[in-house]
């Protein structure tokens, strides 16, 4: 589905990513895992066509992205849930899912859809005319979901979904993505600092260093690797 | 004073006031997504009374096309504005775009002073825009409810647009975080062209109402509107539609009522426009609905 060959990604002098390749599987959920600074964010900022590569790759369903505007990469399919959510404060709950279906002109599915998000997430719905700022930070996760999900992607990437949650409740979202993957068949490209429960959910993975791929594999291949239990799992 | 001539400078005030709050609205909504003050907005109300004054006395328009074509080529230059000067800059920091208004506002009225001339033009009103209208024992000028009336549906015009269309969701997305509106899906460099037309034609009618109401047009008259009107939109809260609107209005009713109540001040109006934002900073710096908006990085 989504292709990513020999790409390289540099900020000014330095280089973020230094040539990887990965790829997405249909139907899958696809685990992104490194310390912090390995270039992971970078490599969604990049299909997004937020940051321009230097060099390299990227299809998507046989078609390239590069070149295109983050709104582009929206249309063909593609929705990031950004790092840190970037909700929008000002907008209330409705607004916000709203305009995750900017692309889209069916009106009426799009209220049928606001309503699925809502059952999906039932605080949403409670708060729906609140503006999103005084959301606490469990339930902008899942409106940043909610509304990454509103433009009917076809890969749905999230950068960090548990960052600064409390474990219980970023549980929670990786649970809704698991259910998302199965009963709707979404594929998912994940980042996440918590390796171990990434793996636990994800079907293959790819492990990043400094701007390189160090290993890749079927996630419950990873998560017995000895490597990987040293130094991302913390077990000696 | 009297009740009568307290009415007429309270709709005096309020026509004034109207006209600073149709300018400030564009400086406040480029404000809202660019981080930029648009030095050079203050000339497309120059450029707006302009054009109207050539559709009507060059190409022989009727007054109502000939403010249709002023207010379309205004915005053209507008959006041009914006797709020439600021977006190639809007990733450099603030004060290269902040210089380029001001180089595109110099650009502009000294373009103005070589084609249309320096020397002023009377603006001449078309005839029912002229008529004295008495309403009991108050008298005004037909202009002076034209002039509220026009601004009164463009400002409820312009609030649904903003708070209830699709554009108008992306432009307010817009103003908090660009990077994540394209993620939306929404063509920004479009949405905040939109913007650029929306402030551009209320400038442009904005000039049009100025020079109806102070009937000679010359190429610097943009300029004192602008800082009037930029005064303005930061009582309201520079960035917030709704407060230059109020920011306007206020600005307008308290100039007019200081010359009335204080004749012998009347030299001081403009001064004291520019000691009342000095005050309202010193005390409430968000201006009267701002909220703190952090710098754009
Ligand atoms: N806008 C930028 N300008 C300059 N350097 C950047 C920028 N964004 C990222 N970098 C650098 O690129 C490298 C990769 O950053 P990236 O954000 O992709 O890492 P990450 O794997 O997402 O890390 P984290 O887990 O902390 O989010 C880092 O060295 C970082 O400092
Ligand atoms: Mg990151």
């Amino acid at each position: 589905m989504l292709n990513i060959s020999n790409l390289h990604v540099s900020y000014g002098g330095i280089r973020a990513l230094q040539g990887i390749s990965l790829n997405v599987e249909e139907g899958k959920i696809i685990a992104l895992l490194g310390a912090n600074g390995a270039g992971k964010s970078t490599t969604l900022r990049t299909i997004m066509g937020i940051v321009k590569p230097d060099q390299g790759s990227i299809d998507f369903e046989g078609e390239s992205l590069l070149g295109l505007k983050s709104f582009q990469v929206v249309m063909k399919g593609i929705a990031l849930v950004p790092e840190g959510r970037r909700v929008f404060s000002n907008l209330t709950v409705k607004e916000n899912l709203s305009l995750g279906a900017y692309t889209r002109k069916d009106k009426e599915k799009i209220k049928a859809d606001i309503e699925e998000i809502y059952e999906l997430f039932p605080r949403l719905e409670e708060r729906h005319t609140q503006s999103a700022g005084t959301l606490s930070g469990g339930e902008q996760q899942m409106l940043a979901l909610g509304r990454a999900l509103m433009s009917k992607p076809r890969l749905l990437m999230i950068d960090e979904p548990s960052l600064g949650l409390a474990p219980v409740l970023s549980q929670d979202v990786l649970s809704k993505l698991v259910e998302l993957n199965q009963k709707r068949n979404q594929t998912v490209l994940l980042i996440e600092q918590n390796a171990r429960a990434a793996l636990s959910i994800a079907d293959y993975a790819y492990i990043l260093e400094t701007g390189q791929i160090k290993l890749e594999g079927p996630a419950s291949e990873l998560a017995t690797n000895d490597d990987v239990r040293k130094t991302y799992l913390g077990i000696h | 004073m009297t009740f009568d001539s307290f009415f007429q400078n309270l709709a005096n005030g309020i026509s004034l006031g109207s006209l600073y709050a149709l300018i400030a609205i564009g400086y406040t909504m480029v404000y809202g997504i660019l981080r930029l003050i648009n030095f050079a907005h203050g000339d497309l109300v120059m450029l707006g009374s302009y054009f109207a004054f050539y559709g009507v006395s060059m190409f022989f328009l009727p007054w109502w096309a000939a403010f249709i074509f002023a207010v379309g080529v205004t915005a053209g230059v507008g959006v041009v504005m914006e797709k020439v000067a600021y977006r190639p800059l809007r990733e450099f920091p603030r004060i290269n775009l902040f210089t380029a208004a001001v180089a595109v506002s110099f650009l502009l009225e000294n373009l103005a002073i070589v084609i249309f001339g320096g020397r002023p033009k009377a603006f001449s009103r078309p005839p029912f825009m002229d008529k004295m209208l008495n309403i009991g024992s108050i008298t005004f000028v037909s202009y002076t409810p034209i002039i509220i009336a026009v601004s009164l549906v463009l400002f409820v015009g312009l609030i649904l647009i903003i708070n209830h269309t699709k554009a108008g969701t992306a432009m307010r997305a817009l103003s908090k975080d660009i990077e994540t509106t394209g993620l939306m899906g929404v063509n920004t460099n479009k949405t905040i062209m939109f913007a650029f037309l929306l402030g551009s034609c209320l400038a442009a009618v904005g000039g049009i109402l100025w020079a109806i109401k102070f009937p000679q047009i010359n190429p610097l008259m943009g300029v004192m509107p602008g800082l009037k009107a930029f005064v303005a939109a930061v009582l309201g809260g520079i960035g917030n539609v709704g407060g230059a609107m109020i920011g306007g209005l206020l600005l307008g009713i308290v100039e007019i009522m200081l010359v009335a109540f204080f004749p012998s001040l009347s030299g001081y109006r403009d001064a004291f426009s520019f000691a009342i934002l000095i005050l309202l900073l010193l005390f409430r710096p968000t201006g009267i609905m701002g909220e703190v908006q952090p710098e754009k990085v």
